[in-house]
C-alpha cells in the first residue's frame, strides 16, 4: 500500500489537535498569525482562526466552545502585559486551564519570563522556524490525546 | 478537573456551555462512552428548529449565518451554530474560517458556534455534524444552524439532516448553469442571493427563478428567492420571515416531516452500528489483505465479496 494511501486512509481516523489562533487587542496586520494557521494546518491540526481585533473576553468564549488544545495568541501591539495576562485569568476563571496557551510576535525578552510566571507556557519570537512551534505543541499539550 | 463523558451529558441538560463543547469532542473522537450520552439526550430533543445553510464556497454562507443569528437573538431565541470545512486528505489538517465571520456573537451568551472539520467524510457534512445537532437541541437551543462544506454540487448530507435548507448563491460564481445541471435546486427550500449589490445580481435572480420553472416535478412548497446583503444585514429580516413560513408549512404537513427525519435517523444509527461492528471484525481477520489483493487485481468481485461476506455474518445468527 502507497505511503499516500496510507495517509488519506487514516487521514479520518486520527484524533485531531484542536488549536486556535487568535490576535487580540488593536494589531492592525494578521500575517504571522495566518503564517502559524497555515503551519499548524499543514501539520494536521484542525485550526480555528478568530481573526483581528478580538477582545480577551471573545477569545477565551471561542477557546471554550471550541474545546480547543492549544490557544495560540498572537500580539505585536505591545500591549501583550495586560492582555496576555488579562486571557490566562479568565481562562482561569472559566476552568480552561487544561488548555496550552502560547504566544508569539512582538514581545520582548525580558518580558517572557514574566509572562510565563503568569501561565503562558512558551514565547516564540518573530522568525521562529514554524517546526519548532509545532513540535512544541505536539510534545507540551496538557490534554491527553 | 476530570469528568465522565456521562456527567457531560447532565451538564448539557443543565445548559452548561463547557460541557456541551466537551462532550462534542468526546462524540468527535470516538469515546467509547459518547454514544451512551447521545442516547442519553435524545427524549431532550426535538425542540430545535434547524436550518441547513449550504452554496458554493464565496457566496456568503457565514456571514449570512451570523446576521441570522443577530435576529433570533433579537427576538430571544437561544441559537446554534455548526459550521464545517473541509479536512486536507494529505495532512489531515483544516482550516476552520467560517467562525471569524461570526466572531463578534462571541460576546453573546445567548449563541453557541462550533467549527467542525470533515475528517474525510463527504456529502457536506463531518460524520458527527448528526450528533453535535443533537447535543445542541438538547442543550435547549430554538434554532440551529448549519454550515456544510459549500463543495455546492454534492451537499447531500445536510438533506437528511436539516428541516428547511436555504441555499446561498451569488452573482458570477458561474454556479448558475452547474447547479441546474447537478440538481442541486431541488433539495434547496429557501433560495438566497447574496451580495444582491453586484450588478449581475437581478440576472442571477431571473435564472434562478427560471430554473425553478423548470422543476417539472409538482410541489407544494415554492421556493421563495431572497435577496440580501450580508455584510450590511440587509435582507435579513426578509429571510428570518421566509425561514418562519418555512416552518409553519412543515408543522402543517405534522407528523409526516418528522416520520421522514425519525427513519433518517434510525437507518443512520443502524448503519453506523453495523459498519462499526463488522468493519472491525473484518479487519482483525488474517483473510482481509488477501481479499483486497484480489479485488484489486480482478480476480474477486468487491460486490461478489460483499454478498458472501453478509451472507456469512446472517448465516450466523440464523443457525
Amino acid at each position: 500500500m502507497s505511503e499516500t494511501t496510507l495517509k488519506v486512509r487514516s487521514a479520518g481516523a486520527e484524533r485531531r489537535i484542536r488549536a486556535l489562533v487568535a490576535k487580540p487587542g488593536l494589531n492592525s496586520h494578521d500575517r504571522g498569525a495566518k503564517v502559524i494557521a497555515r503551519a499548524l494546518r499543514d501539520a494536521g491540526m484542525e485550526v480555528i482562526y478568530t481573526g483581528l481585533r478580538q477582545t480577551p473576553e471573545r477569545i477565551v468564549e471561542a477557546a471554550m466552545q471550541e474545546d480547543v488544545d492549544v490557544l495560540c495568541l498572537s500580539i505585536l501591539s505591545g500591549a501583550h502585559m495586560t492582555l496576555l495576562p488579562k486571557i490566562v485569568n479568565l481562562m482561569k476563571r472559566k476552568d480552561l486551564d487544561d488548555i496550552l496557551v502560547i504566544a508569539g510576535g512582538i514581545i520582548p525578552e525580558e518580558d517572557v519570563s514574566k509572562l510565563k510566571e503568569m501561565g503562558i507556557a512558551e514565547v516564540f519570537g518573530p522568525g521562529t522556524p514554524t517546526p519548532v512551534t509545532v513540535n512544541y505543541i505536539r510534545n507540551n499539550l496538557k490534554r491527553k490525546l | 478537573m476530570t469528568y465522565s463523558v456521562r456527567e457531560l451529558a447532565q451538564g448539557v441538560l443543565k445548559r452548561d456551555r463547557r460541557s456541551v463543547a466537551r462532550l462534542m469532542t468526546a462524540i468527535e473522537n470516538g469515546d467509547p462512552d459518547s454514544r451512551a450520552a447521545v442516547s442519553e439526550l435524545y427524549s431532550h430533543t426535538g425542540c430545535a428548529y434547524t436550518v441547513g445553510v449550504t452554496g458554493p464556497p464565496g457566496s456568503g454562507k457565514s456571514t449570512l449565518i451570523g446576521q441570522l443569528a443577530k435576529q433570533y437573538r433579537r427576538q430571544g431565541k437561544k441559537v446554534g451554530v455548526i459550521a464545517v470545512d473541509p479536512s486536507s486528505p494529505f495532512s489531515g489538517g483544516a482550516f476552520l474560517g467560517d467562525r471569524i465571520r461570526m466572531q463578534e456573537l462571541s460576546a453573546d451568551e445567548g449563541v453557541f458556534v462550533r467549527s467542525m472539520a470533515t475528517r474525510g467524510n463527504l456529502g457536506g457534512l463531518a460524520k458527527d455534524t448528526a450528533d453535535f445537532v443533537s447535543v445542541l437541541d438538547a442543550f435547549g437551543c430554538d434554532i440551529i444552524f448549519v454550515e456544510t462544506v459549500g463543495a455546492g454540487q454534492s451537499e447531500v448530507d445536510v438533506v437528511k439532516l436539516a428541516d428547511t435548507i436555504v441555499l446561498v448563491m451569488a452573482p458570477g460564481l458561474g454556479d448558475d448553469i452547474q447547479a441546474i445541471k447537478a440538481g442541486i435546486m431541488e433539495i434547496g427550500d429557501i433560495m438566497v442571493v447574496n451580495k444582491a449589490d453586484r450588478e449581475n445580481a437581478e440576472r442571477t435572480v431571473l435564472e434562478i427563478t427560471e430554473a425553478l420553472e423548470l422543476e417539472t416535478e409538482q410541489k407544494e412548497w415554492s421556493p421563495p428567492v431572497v435577496r440580501t446583503i450580508a455584510t450590511s444585514s440587509e435582507g435579513a429580516d426578509k429571510l428570518v420571515e421566509r425561514l418562519e413560513e418555512h416552518r409553519s408549512y412543515l408543522k402543517k404537513a405534522g407528523m409526516t416531516h418528522r416520520r421522514i427525519k425519525g427513519e433518517t435517523q434510525l437507518l443512520e444509527a443502524l448503519k453506523a452500528k453495523l459498519a462499526e461492528t463488522v468493519i472491525a471484525d473484518l479487519r482483525s481477520d488474517p483473510d482481509y489483505e488477501g481479499m483486497i489483493e484480489k479485488i484489486a487485481s480482478r480476480r474477486l468481485n468487491p460486490y461478489e465479496a460483499a454478498t458472501e461476506l453478509v451472507g456469512k455474518i446472517v448465516g450466523k445468527k440464523w443457525t
